[in-house]
């Protein structure tokens, strides 16, 4: 890989990592209202499949959705003004951390409902595929949603009507707090593609270069108009299902090896210096830089002024019964 | 004028929106229908009531899409082509057949406009029939536009005649929210006059089909048909209604319902759906709670009872409500004596 795109991948990751630390910092510092999920310890899928997108193609997403968010080129101040629900916020502090979107950046939507994005994402290659534009679609979901009734009928539906879309599955080996090992019926999710008569791959998800390099062909094959494909990403979860969970269902071992042996940083810092492709020093400079951009979006999110309540009407519809 | 079926005239809007606008496509289980089979794989059936029959021929297959039997993959499908570029109208088949995909259509389709601070567009039409009246019990029978209708984001349209659903289903397409657009079985075959070119009717504007001071009657679907009926019957006696066909459930043309309850002071609403939190109910409440003053008798409901549709013909006209039954709830508020009420207050009773 090029020296500029490594680094725009270091960037990309770093950015989702400090962005997610300090939404945990602000959230139990209470400056954030409701549920919020992190994706930390998932950044490289995010990561090594957006590399591959243009603006102009599509992502539906999660309730674990800023990294992908971000990855897809979001304005992280944007992200954390809604986050916040603020004015300013992507959504207008409208939709907060499950419902950012950002449809000129073609990401559809994170999603508050497990396996409601899938049926959405095959509609939006619906439209690549009628229009003849060339876009591709990657639809975000998790081992859970991969029990989900909803994502079953999606990959049907991509297959009959061979559809330019790429079921990305990231597997952090839970579904709140149910182990995937028990809830998914077929012990490899990946067996659920092939019952429906799409090639479908596993890749290890905390590394950047194995899930670039997968994600790249399935994603030329999309696009080439051959259908869909599924990915599973095996990944871990460092943080619990939501910011303030206790994790009691994962042993101290296991939550540990998250943060030594499956960070996707330290293992792409790892590759890079050890292949001499960057130097410390400039992943160091990274950090800081990133550091002080996710600083400065939580100070402006806790500066900004949350919505007028005259906004609590506006935009249910386009127009309704002569007003708007 | 041409006369034309509420069937055709369905037909008609569909075929003249997808000539104008190469944007509008047709999704759903069978809209043409036989891909895949070895007998007539041209178009087998143009959906299973024959509406769309001929579209697949003149648009082709990309445009008249056979989908698998899969409801939130059509729902959502159309919701996410809808926010990408396209124009589609998906079909339900049976409004009940909800139950199999409301995800989609109420926390995806319904919302995003809202929850994405007003960035998106969903122009989407979800077609499905309502009604009972064809011995298709209670998975095929029910009219559950109450649901969509309490809904943020959904709009919903219950034509009651021909001409109506050809001009309210173009105004649905040319539409930029996700419209929700109920056609009763039980109407299909009804006729009328049908003009050939394209008309749209706005939503929120009710139809009045009959002007009479004694009591205003509020209609839905294949209830309006009902209420003429009686009020027919009722004209003999020197009773004379106002006659409202909503059109539209979300938005509601509330003021003209108003208007004409501050001139009749009765109101009867004839609703095909379970009573509770029915539009009647819905109604009703708006009346009472902005038009109180102007009432002279309370408000009855006409409804369906609080029961499943049945199978058997005998226990299935049971529960229709009939214009037989609009009658007797018209009498009974137009020949009420209020003093009754105030001397069985004072007798506590």
């Amino acid at each position: 890989m090029e020296r500029e795109l490594l680094l725009a991948a270091y960037r990309h990751m770093r950015t989702i990592r400090t962005f997610e630390e300090r939404v945990s910092a602000e959230f139990a510092a209470n400056h954030i209202p409701g549920f919020v999920h992190l994706c930390v310890g998932q950044e490289a899928c995010a990561v090594g499949v957006c590399m591959h997108l243009e603006e102009r193609d599509y992502i539906g997403s999660t309730h674990r959705g800023h990294g992908h968010c971000i990855a897809k080129g979001c304005d992280p101040k944007g992200m954390m003004l809604e986050i916040f629900g603020k004015v300013g916020g992507l959504c207008g502090g409208k939709g907060g951390s499950m419902h950012i979107a950002d449809l000129e950046r073609g990401m559809l939507g994170a999603n508050g409902i497990v396996g409601g994005g899938p049926p959405l994402a095959i509609g939006a290659a619906l439209s690549a595929k009628t229009l003849k534009n060339g876009r591709v679609v990657v639809s975000f979901i998790g081992d859970g949603a991969s029990n989900q009734g909803t994502v079953f009928e999606a990959m049907n539906m991509a297959v009959v009507l061979q559809l330019p879309i790429v079921f990305f599955v990231e597997n952090n080996g839970y579904g709140e707090f149910t182990a995937a090992s028990y809830a998914c019926g077929a012990k490899d999710i990946t067996q659920r593609a092939v019952g429906f008569g799409m090639p479908a791959a596993t890749v290890d998800g905390t590394d950047f270069f194995a899930v670039y390099g997968a994600a790249g062909a399935a994603l030329e094959r999309a696009r080439s108009g051959e259908g869909p494909s599924l990915m599973q990403a095996r990944c871990t979860r460092f943080y619990g299902h939501y910011i303030g969970d206790p994790q009691a269902y994962r042993s101290k071992q296991e939550l540990e090896a998250c943060r030594t042996e499956n960070d996707p940083l330290l293992k792409f810092r790892k590759a890079v210096l050890e292949q001499q492709l960057l130097s410390e020093t400039e992943l160091d400079a990274l950090d800081r830089q990133v550091q002080v951009e996710m600083e400065a979006a939580v100070q402006a999110a806790r500066e900004a002024a949350p919505p007028p309540v005259s906004s609590l009407t506006a935009d249910v519809y386009v127009s309704y019964g002569g007003e708007s | 004028m041409p006369i034309k079926s509420l069937r055709q005239a369905i037909n008609e809007a569909l075929y003249g929106e997808m000539r104008r606008d190469e944007r509008v496509l047709l999704l759903g289980e069978d809209v043409a229908g036989g891909m895949g089979g070895s007998g007539n794989t041209q178009e087998a059936a143009g959906g299973v009531l024959g509406v769309t029959a001929g579209l697949a021929r003149e648009f082709g297959r990309r445009r008249v899409i056979d989908t698998p039997i899969s409801e939130s993959a059509i729902m959502g499908m159309a919701a996410g082509a809808a926010m990408t570029g396209l124009r589609p109208v998906a079909e339900l088949m049976f409004a009940d057949f909800l139950g199999v995909c409301f995800d989609q259509i109420f926390n995806q389709a319904a919302k995003f406009r809202y929850m994405f601070g007003g960035k998106a567009r969903t122009p989407m039409v979800i077609r499905a029939t309502i009604g009972a009246g064809f011995r298709a019990a209670a998975q095929h029978s029910q009219c559950l536009y109450s649901i969509f209708t309490h809904i943020p984001g959904l709009k919903v349209v219950v034509p009651s005649s021909a001409y109506d659903a050809k001009g309210l289903l173009i105004e649905a397409i040319r539409d930029d929210d996700p419209v929700i657009f109920l056609e009763h079985k039980a109407l299909y075959d009804t006729k009328c006059e049908v003009p050939d070119e394209a008309y749209t009717i706005p939503f929120g504007k009710a139809n009045i089909l009959a002007e009479g001071n004694d009591v205003t009657i509020v209609a839905f679907a294949r209830m309006v048909h009902m209420a003429v009926q009686a009020v027919g019957d009722l004209k003999k006696s020197g009773i004379h209604a106002t006659i409202i066909d909503p059109r539209t459930t979300s938005p509601l043309d509330e003021a003209t319902i108003i208007e004409s309850v501050k001139r009749t002071g009765r109101l009867v609403v004839v609703d095909e759906s379970n009573p509770r939190c029915s539009m009647a109910s819905d109604v009703a409440a708006i009346v009472a709670d902005k038009a109180f003053h102007w009432l002279r008798a309370p408000i009855k409901r006409v409804t369906a009872p609080h029961a499943p549709v049945p199978f058997a013909p005998v226990l299935e006209d049971a529960y229709i409500p009939s214009a037989a039954a609009v009658a007797a709830a018209v009498r009974e508020v137009v020949e009420l004596d209020l003093r009754k009420y105030a001397s069985a207050r004072q007798a506590g009773n």
